[in-house]
């Protein structure tokens, strides 16, 4: 009986040993679907249509991810987690991907042991307030009462910008952006406080956005992007490259349009490489060569995605700014493909 | 026994484990201890093996390491620069307060509703009824969300009342925003020590006073005016002693300046709304035990305290609650540890509980969920013990005296 109980034991541990290391890609595949998480609802980023299907910003970085592994775009679980779950959903292994408006830190990448692979989205942190307020800077916000996500950079830059110049403020803390924004349009906070683009498309949203103003103070850098766990290297260069790709093929100018002239064959070596007529990429990250061919058509270049989502033709209404090309004097920068 | 003793010694077989009822129970505690053991150390094992592959540590160095987060609600001293553990202190104590605020209520709510459900008066009756079936059936977190909204959505502004709003403080004294309620405090000036030791005088008066009444009524059965002497021996000195010392306490109100109102305190929407609605929560099933527990009383005894010319009020009080509190105290410990484990909900309003400062940012930010949870159930578990222990304490001094 005991070497029964014993071995049973160990037979369980050893079950439980051999799953840790498996790579992220085999278990992708071998689901058949792509595990992400993304935001529980920021209109513009990630958030489910009148039909659930769920689109956006970051969302689109889920669909190339899914189109280059698996080929099919829609082939992607949706795992809407909060700003204090999206880590733990991330480490436990719930998602495979983070692709949810989170800020590159030191301490993410190197203490919580998270690997970010790139920025899709430079941002930083700003205040909305009603414009019959009457207040013009965020330095005139002394003892003003602000709605803050928990669990999220934005709550640190915010008591050090207030510490900083030495005003008080009464912080309100909520757990989902739509709970925010219920708070702050029932006048429970004065400011809003999160990145300029969710407060943008969060404004958007509103009946009377034109009666609510963004403070021109930038509190913060806040460099947003996808996050995968340590130690997988494959994986984080699938997503990496992925995101790199939609970055590059805005600046050689491939299309959903043109993509399948392009990918005939042209002669920019770079584009070529790009889309798999040439050399074979693909097979380096483990993928075959229609890799980033597939991620592009998904949802277009990471131009068409920025103006089809949160660009200055929708509602959110955000400018390029830094977030154009470094041809345009952005800061987008794709290494390059060789 | 001797002999029996030796005789199994002679005869003891191996298969003697399994088939002999005499060994049977003792094979059986031996393997299932080892089973617990060695699923214990899996799961240990399994943990540091999880931790290792993904590369983390276990240490509880991030309690002195600095939040760098706010906490509107604070009892103590605390700002961004304190640390993580001070933060989490700060949680324990806000759940503490909520825990206490609650059960108080609740004791209350509970106890007035359960024998009022048995009085005559119909509507009466029925009002009650409606509420215990009310609050029994409906999620707790939904009475959270609906008194949080009720609160930020329906009430005015602070702005509402400023010249030209068209809200007014009640009173002159207490605005009730859809940041919450804010209401006057004491300031203590100069001599207000001596004011305060009068207090706990006239207190200790009431005490001593008490005592004597209950031995005279008990050697001469002669009642004395207990409560209006008592109310009398509350108010009057210190009446007198405020005055005499030049009023040395005042009132502060709160007053609209820039945002907010200032002075005063801040009963935060989140407290008010988790505070209420665990109360009237857990009041309705402190009603039903409360029922319950009169309903255990004999009508006899209602009878005989009937017959010995005592009236209704001082009947329930002194000869059916008394009995009562013997089935009643029991579930009531249980009661007092779920409101207190439900106010782990104040997540839902935004309530920093030590579930959000410690469980919630704190984990966050640290990336310290095993440790984090860890210390947030040793909390809960060490808080629950306490709490049913005193009430344990009580019981025992309220239980049927058997000689």
């Amino acid at each position: 009986m005991k070497k029964i109980a014993f071995a049973g034991a160990l037979a369980a541990a050893s079950v439980a040993g051999g799953t840790a290391g498996a790579a992220t890609l085999d278990d992708v595949r071998a689901a058949d679907s792509l595990k992400c998480g993304v935001n529980t609802g920021l209109v513009g980023f990630a958030a489910p249509d009148a039909n659930g299907v769920w689109g956006g910003f970051d969302v689109a970085v889920c669909r190339a991810v899914a189109a280059a592994v698996l080929g099919d775009a829609t082939k992607v679980e949706f795992v809407p987690t909060t700003g204090q779950t999206r880590f733990t959903a991330l480490a436990s292994g719930e998602v495979d991907v983070l692709s949810r408006n989170t800020t590159w830190t030191f301490s993410r990448d190197v203490d919580l042991k998270f690997t970010f692979t790139g920025v899709n989205y430079y941002d930083g942190q700003g205040f909305m307030v009603r414009k019959d307020l009457g207040v013009s800077s965020a330095t005139e916000l002394d003892g003003a009462t602000v709605c803050i996500q928990t669990g999220t950079t934005t709550e640190l830059n915010l008591a050090d910008y207030f510490r900083a110049n030495n005003m008080s403020y009464e912080p309100v803390p909520i757990e989902t952006n739509a709970e925010g924004q219920q708070q702050y349009l029932a006048g429970a906070c004065d400011a809003y406080t999160t990145d300029v683009s969710g407060l943008a498309a969060t404004r958007a949203t509103f009946e009377d956005a034109d009666a609510h103003m963004l403070l021109p103070e930038i509190v913060s850098k806040e460099p947003l992007g996808p996050l995968v766990r340590h130690g997988d290297d494959q994986w984080a260069d699938i997503v990496r490259w992925t995101l790199n790709a939609l970055i590059a093929a805005e600046e050689y100018g491939v299309t959903s349009a043109n993509l399948e002239q392009m990918a005939a064959g042209t002669n920019n070596p770079e584009i070529n490489r790009l889309l798999g007529t040439e050399g074979d990429l693909g097979a380096m990250l483990g993928l075959d060569k229609d890799w980033a061919k597939r991620a592009i058509a998904a949802g277009g270049n990471y131009g068409e995605i920025f103006a089809a989502t949160i660009g200055e033709g929708t509602p959110i209404g955000l400018a390029r700014g830094l977030n154009a090309q470094w041809t345009q004097g952005g800061l987008l920068y794709a290494p390059p493909f060789r | 026994m001797s002999a029996i003793s030796d005789e199994t010694e002679q005869s003891f077989r191996l298969s003697m484990l399994l088939y002999d009822t005499r060994y049977r129970s003792l094979t059986i505690q031996v393997i299932a201890s080892i089973v617990i053991m060695l699923s214990l150390s899996w799961l240990v094992w399994n943990t540091i093996q999880n931790l290792q592959s993904l590369g983390k540590d276990f240490n509880f160095g991030f309690l002195t390491q600095r939040a760098g987060y706010d906490i509107n609600q604070r009892l103590v001293e605390y700002s961004s620069e304190s640390t993580h553990g001070r933060a989490a202190l700060v949680g324990i104590l806000n759940t503490i307060l909520v825990a206490v605020l609650g059960c108080a209520l609740a004791t209350v709510l509970g106890v007035i509703a359960g024998v009022l459900r048995l009085s005559k008066n119909w509507i009466v009756a029925r009002l009650m009824g409606v509420y215990v079936e009310a609050f029994r059936n409906v999620p707790l977190l939904l009475w959270i969300l609906l008194i949080f909204a009720i609160m930020s959505e329906s009430m005015p502004q602070p702005r509402d009342f400023r010249e030209g709003g068209d809200a007014s403080m009640l009173f002159g004294s207490i605005a009730i925003t859809n940041r919450g309620i804010y209401i006057p405090t004491l300031e203590w000036g100069a001599g207000s020590n001596i004011l305060v030791a009068v207090f706990i005088a006239s207190i200790g008066g009431i005490w001593a006073f008490r005592r004597y009444a209950r031995k005279r009524q008990e050697a001469t059965g002669e009642i004395l005016p207990v409560l209006w002497v008592s109310l009398g021996l509350l108010i009057l000195p210190s009446a007198l002693f405020y005055f005499i010392l030049g009023r040395p306490v005042s009132v502060l109100y709160p007053e609209l300046g820039g945002f907010n109102f200032s002075g005063g305190v801040h009963l935060r929407n989140s407290l008010i709304a988790l505070w209420l609605a665990l109360s009237l929560y857990t009041g309705a099933f402190i009603a039903e035990i409360v029922r319950g527990g009169i309903l255990a009383i004999s009508k006899g005894q209602t009878e005989a305290a009937f017959a010995l010319g005592l009236r209704p009020g001082r009947t329930m009080r002194l000869v059916i609650l008394p009995q009562a509190l013997r089935v009643i105290i029991p579930p009531l410990i249980s009661q007092y540890l779920n409101l207190t484990k439900n106010s782990s909900l104040a997540i839902a309003v935004g309530y920093m509980d030590v579930r959000s400062t410690l469980g919630g940012i704190t984990i966050n930010q640290t990336g310290r969920e095993l440790e984090g949870m860890l210390l947030l159930g040793g909390f809960y578990l060490v808080l629950s013990l306490v709490i049913s222990g005193a009430m344990n304490v009580y019981n025992s001094s309220v239980k049927l005296k058997e000689r």
